[in-house]
């Protein structure tokens, strides 16, 4: 690339959003229909027409709170019970209150969902305890809902600019920030009032078994960048050792879905056939059932639907070869695994951050904000345990909603030009070099290790091996060469994926007690420790500039859990016969 | 170090004879959510640059002539 000096475009705005996936649009829409006066930024990094968790579209959503089905009290008792007692009640219940409006909004504009003959919602049981699974058996259309919607209110849609750093303006608060454009190179400053983060998991982080970087559970262009953003703006991320670990196809790395066939008779069997969880729910104590069953003579593991009728099975195919991760039909077709007469075997993902799926994320509060003033932050990147698409979507509309207050009563912070430039700088860093190593070794090196040292059973001495490994390729980050724009994305994209992994170790390390089933077991602290470790971790960046982790008490329980209920999620084994 | 260029099967095929890229249509470049596709300006043909598939097919759902088909990437078959 050129050593030429860099094309740099300054532009303001009041709120900026930064990921046009699932909780971005949401959010940028509420902003605008708050106020439509204010001038909202949604940047991308991909197209906001196809990005994200849901660029094909979703078959359902996983935690519907559906009046007749069940209260938010109820959702909000379990999902506490299933993160073993480490939420804030008031984010979830915040959720849970909203979760019914927001679906009949979505099908306002047009989003089909799962309706009986009568026209009502048909929510179905998956979880351990309620009724939260509807089905959206033309789900593939998401997106292009949300598309016309952000049209229609006048977005200001930026697509191919990967944010790179956050600005914090002279008291902290957050300013606005720099992304680089992954075709060109070019240079974008957003100042902004306040900024919301929606930049989705940290999917790139272990590394799939089939070895291909791409061939990730989540979107792969959620590799972390979120992650990084927010800690290095200063703000507090909590629970991250609760890993997202994942029940896929083996190989495909795409969810079976258990959820899809569950309420159709399909369900998880192991070699024999036979049920061994109670449960097809995503948590960390099924994921440790589903593990250990793995390492057994009884493993491996399968969905089993070959039992069902002919037409249940034409059924489940088209909803899972239509929505969600549509090539599952081909992956199936070419090995010859027909539903019919096939069981479809069953692995665990590689690891990652998610809290769609878990308890970990950028800390906010019940109104999406983060611990630095400006800064909201929703979707899968935030700590609101178990949130999912509608999570996504309804806590992208608190910030939305939130971000437009705020601005009402805050000026343009300054920014720093030094900063800016210094930026400039350590980004295009790669394009100056002429030979070195690729992100493609770096990013493959990282996530070797991230597998090695970092998959639970998590082992004090590893984790500390995997911090010398990390150290050391951050070294080599001086070596990174990018000879185009777009290995130039690749490139700021290994940055964040190195942080990420140094926050992995840095934060499973910490909490020294198991907890959250396979997420967080520690081989060398095997028991769940209520006494020392019955709140939440937070990490952030110190005064020195180090990686810190502090404890942060759980706020006060809104819905009080009955003893006898807590290990719900703790008997999820078929009992023995 | 210095680099090598190693060649690799790509799991995006695009049938020439249909793809319009000639006429200006930059649909699947524009939706790959990877960026991973490209137009060959000689040929006037898409084409996968980057093996960097999600297997996601927004390419193939989106094309308006179905000149492209995703296969499944070889590591993971």
């Amino acid at each position: 690339m050129s050593s030429e000096a860099p094309v740099c475009h300054e532009i303001e705005t009041d709120i900026l959003v930064i990921g046009g996936g699932t909780a971005g649009p949401m959010a940028a829409i509420k902003a605008k229909e708050r106020n439509p006066a204010l001038r909202v930024v949604l940047l991308e990094k991909a197209n906001v027409k196809r990005s994200g968790a849901i660029s094909m579209g979703m078959d359902g959503l996983n935690n519907a709170v559906v009046p007749g089905y069940a209260t938010p009290e109820q959702y909000v008792k379990e999902i506490t019970i299933a993160n073993d007692g480490i939420v804030d009640q008031k984010p979830v219940m915040a959720y849970a209150t909203r979760s019914f409006e927001m679906i009949q909004y979505l099908d306002g504009l047009g989003i089909k969902f799962d309706k009986d003959r009568t026209g009502e919602y048909n929510v179905r049981k998956v979880h351990h305890m309620g009724t939260y699974v509807l089905p959206m058996p033309e789900g593939h259309n998401v997106k292009k809902i949300l598309y016309r919607q952000l049209r229609r209110l006048q977005v200001n849609i930026t697509n191919r600019f990967m944010a790179t750093r956050l600005l914090n303006g002279p008291d902290g608060r957050i300013a606005g920030a720099v992304a680089c454009n992954t075709r060109t190179g070019e240079f974008l400053t957003v100042r902004a009032k306040a900024v919301i983060l929606c930049c989705g998991a940290a999917g790139r982080l272990g590394l799939p078994s089939s070895g291909y970087l791409f061939g990730t559970y989540e979107n792969p262009t959620n590799c972390g960048d979120g992650y990084a953003m927010a800690y290095h703006a200063g703000a507090e991320l909590a629970n991250l050792e609760c890993f997202q670990i994942n029940p896929l196809i083996k190989d495909y790395n795409g969810p079976a879905c258990a959820y899809v066939t569950g309420p159709f008779g399909g369900f998880t069997a192991n070699a024999k056939g036979a049920r061994f969880i109670e449960c097809d729910y995503w948590s960390g104590q099924m994921m440790l059932e589903f593990w250990r069953e793995l390492q057994s003579g009884n493993g491996p593991v399968f969905l089993k639907v070959d039992h069902l009728a002919p037409e249940t099975i034409g059924e489940i195919e088209r909803i899972l070869h239509t929505n969600e991760r549509p090539s599952r039909g081909r992956f199936h077709a070419r090995r010859g695994t027909d539903y019919r007469t096939t069981q479809v075997e069953m692995h665990i993902s590689e690891i990652g951050f998610c809290g769609g799926h878990s308890a970990s994320g950028v800390f906010v509060d019940e109104h999406a904000r983060s611990t630095v003033p400006g800064l909201y932050v929703a979707g899968d990147m935030a700590n609101v345990a178990h949130n999912y698409m509608l999570g996504a979507f309804v806590n992208g509309a608190y910030a939305g909603e939130d971000a437009a207050l705020y601005c009402e009563s805050t000026d343009l912070p300054k920014i720093d030009a030094g900063f800016i430039a210094e930026e400039q700088r350590r980004v295009l860093a790669p394009t100056k070099r002429e030979d070195g190593l690729t992100p493609y070794q770096l990013e493959y090196k990282t996530r070797r290790m991230v597998n090695d040292y970092l998959q639970p059973p998590k082992v004090t001495r590893k984790m500390e091996i995997a911090q010398q490994r990390f150290a050391e390729i951050r070294e080599d980050l001086d070596l990174m060469v990018a000879r185009d724009p777009h290995e130039l994305l690749r490139a700021n994209e290994v940055r964040s994926i190195l942080d990420c992994a140094d926050m992995a170790a840095h934060a499973s390390l910490f909490r020294t007690e198991s907890r959250w089933g396979l997420y967080h077991l520690r081989t060398d602290f095997p028991a769940t420790d209520d006494t020392d470790w019955f709140c939440h971790t937070v990490l952030f960046k110190g005064p020195d500039g180090r990686m810190t982790s502090k404890k942060r008490p759980i706020a006060p329980y809104i819905v009080e859990i009955p003893e006898a209920e807590r290990a719900a999620y703790s008997r999820l084994r078929v009992a023995a016969e | 170090m210095p680099l090598a260029n190693q060649a690799t099967g790509v799991p995006v095929s695009v049938d020439p004879e249909t793809c319009i890229a000639h006429k200006g249509c930059r649909v699947c470049v524009d939706v790959c959510p990877l960026d991973v596709l490209a137009i060959d300006a000689e040929k006037g043909v898409a084409f996968m640059k980057y093996d960097e598939c999600w297997y996601c097919l927004p390419c193939e759902a989106d094309c308006p002539t179905g000149a492209i088909s995703v296969s499944i990437p070889y590591l993971l078959r």
